[in-house]
């Protein structure tokens, strides 16, 4: 029986939640510890979950006695910021979606509010409305900092992709003497054509390059902007005294060029093979089919 | 007018990866009503140099992609739409090789040989909405044996 019940006086809806999330902590985590979200991510032993599940109602509870029930940002959440950020990147690494993890997180709140109905059975109706109310709020609330932490986990991933693809899409690749070869791959944005650039006009030093070819077979969209990058490399090449030929220009993108009314001021090929053919008879290497006999 | 599934759309344009996100929309759209692949580039890439105006000249905006159909052929139009300082001189902004923004001024001009339908309006200081249309070509049609 609540205590404040024997001298006739309702504790304030707040107060009265985080007694009764002091009360019944052990039996919260403890039905906590059979929802999807605890007993997939707790898998070592059902005591690791019931223990993670006490951690986050002394969370609710410091945070109902702030009086902070709305405010994703309130002390009382950052002791099991990282722990939900955890739970939550756990669950989309085994494949679900953010929708899915944010159901999961929503059917913690189920068992919490039947304990509480079941605790404030004697209290006067309206009182256990206002309660039952500010429990939600608590859990919506705890809901939000979870997704919060799950999505800036998430940022924190697609950045570090991103740096990743900006370093691995720009093998300059040597074909033979004095020739290189870059093939390009995916959107050209300005960070990525600069990081092109630079790695170009290096290998065209390191490599005493006399031809340099740009393969854009991967480049799915050659639009102004691409069209501009690409001439810009070709021109500081050519500064360093690097020929440039633009490969890989599929029947598609030749048309549009001829319709975007872009005019590319390159020697230009179909394909790498014949960029390289082009190349080696400009050094004076031709290629002499053995199959064919004399050329 | 029937619509084909998961064509209509509105996509915000905010940032350079939305532009990708729009490029990839349009692509995967015109492949579904049916679009050959060079109508398709062509189509993309008037989206790809449509959107970054919005995004360069217009400080952002959205697209809307609409299916249209006229008698058999299916038809894909878009509206890029901004908020932004609007087009002075539209004359000038669609001849080849002008720019106000550093490109090569082959944007608008050239997004306007690559569709079908064109149509450009500007408030300067309102904001500019360019709408365009592509038709699926239709193949030509076997000849009949007599």
């Amino acid at each position: 029986m609540p205590e404040h019940e024997a001298d006739g006086q309702l504790a304030t809806p707040t107060h009265e939640v985080r007694d009764f999330l002091h009360r019944r902590r052990e039996q919260i985590a403890q039905r906590w510890a059979d929802e999807p979200l605890f007993r997939t991510v707790f898998t070592v032993s059902r005591d690791e979950a019931v223990e993670a599940g006490k951690v986050v109602v002394d969370a609710l509870a410091q945070v109902a006695d702030s009086d902070q029930v709305e405010d994703p940002d309130a002390a009382g959440f950052s002791e099991v910021r990282e722990q939900l950020s955890r739970m939550g990147a756990a669950r989309s690494r085994a494949g679900l979606s953010n929708t899915q993890v944010s159901s999961e997180l929503a059917a913690l709140r189920p068992p919490v509010e039947n304990l509480l109905a079941a605790d404030l059975e004697q209290a006067p109706p309206e009182h256990l409305r206002a309660c039952s109310t500010t429990l939600t709020v608590l859990m919506g609330t705890l809901r939000l900092v979870a997704m919060q932490s799950a999505l800036s986990e998430w940022q924190a991933l697609s950045d570090r992709q991103r740096m990743q693809l900006l370093e691995v899409a720009t093998p300059v690749i040597r074909l033979w003497d004095g020739i290189v070869a870059v093939p390009l791959i995916g959107t050209l944005d300005s960070a990525r054509s600069q990081v092109v650039m630079e790695t170009l006009l290096n290998a065209v030093v390191d490599q005493h390059a006399r031809f340099a070819i740009l393969d854009i077979t991967g480049v799915p969209t050659v639009d102004s902007l691409v069209a501009q990058h690409l001439m810009k490399t070709v021109a500081a090449a050519r500064l360093m005294g690097a020929q440039c030929i633009v490969s890989g220009i599929r029947p598609a993108i030749a048309q549009t060029i001829v319709h975007l009314g872009l005019d590319l001021d390159v020697i230009t090929r179909a394909s790498l093979a014949d960029a390289l053919g082009y190349a080696l008879h400009e050094l004076g290497a031709d290629i002499v089919n053995p199959g064919a006999g004399q050329r | 007018m029937h619509t084909a599934a998961g064509v209509e759309a509105c996509l915000p344009i905010r940032s350079d990866m939305d532009l990708v996100w729009v490029r990839q929309h349009v692509r995967q759209a015109a492949a579904r009503l049916g679009f050959g692949l060079v109508e398709q580039t062509k189509l993309v890439t008037a989206a790809s140099e449509l959107a970054r105006n919005t995004l360069v000249h217009g400080g952002g905006g959205q697209m809307e992609a609409r299916h249209v159909s006229s008698g058999a052929t299916q038809g894909l139009r878009l509206a890029f739409s901004d908020e932004g300082p609007g087009i002075a001189d539209l004359d000038q902004a669609l001849s080849d090789g002008y720019t106000s923004g550093g490109g090569l001024g082959m944007g608008l001009s050239g997004a306007r040989r690559l569709v079908h339908e064109f149509d450009i309006e500007s408030t300067p200081g309102a904001g500019t909405t360019v709408r365009v249309t592509c038709w699926a070509a239709q193949p030509p049609r076997p000849r009949e044996e007599v």
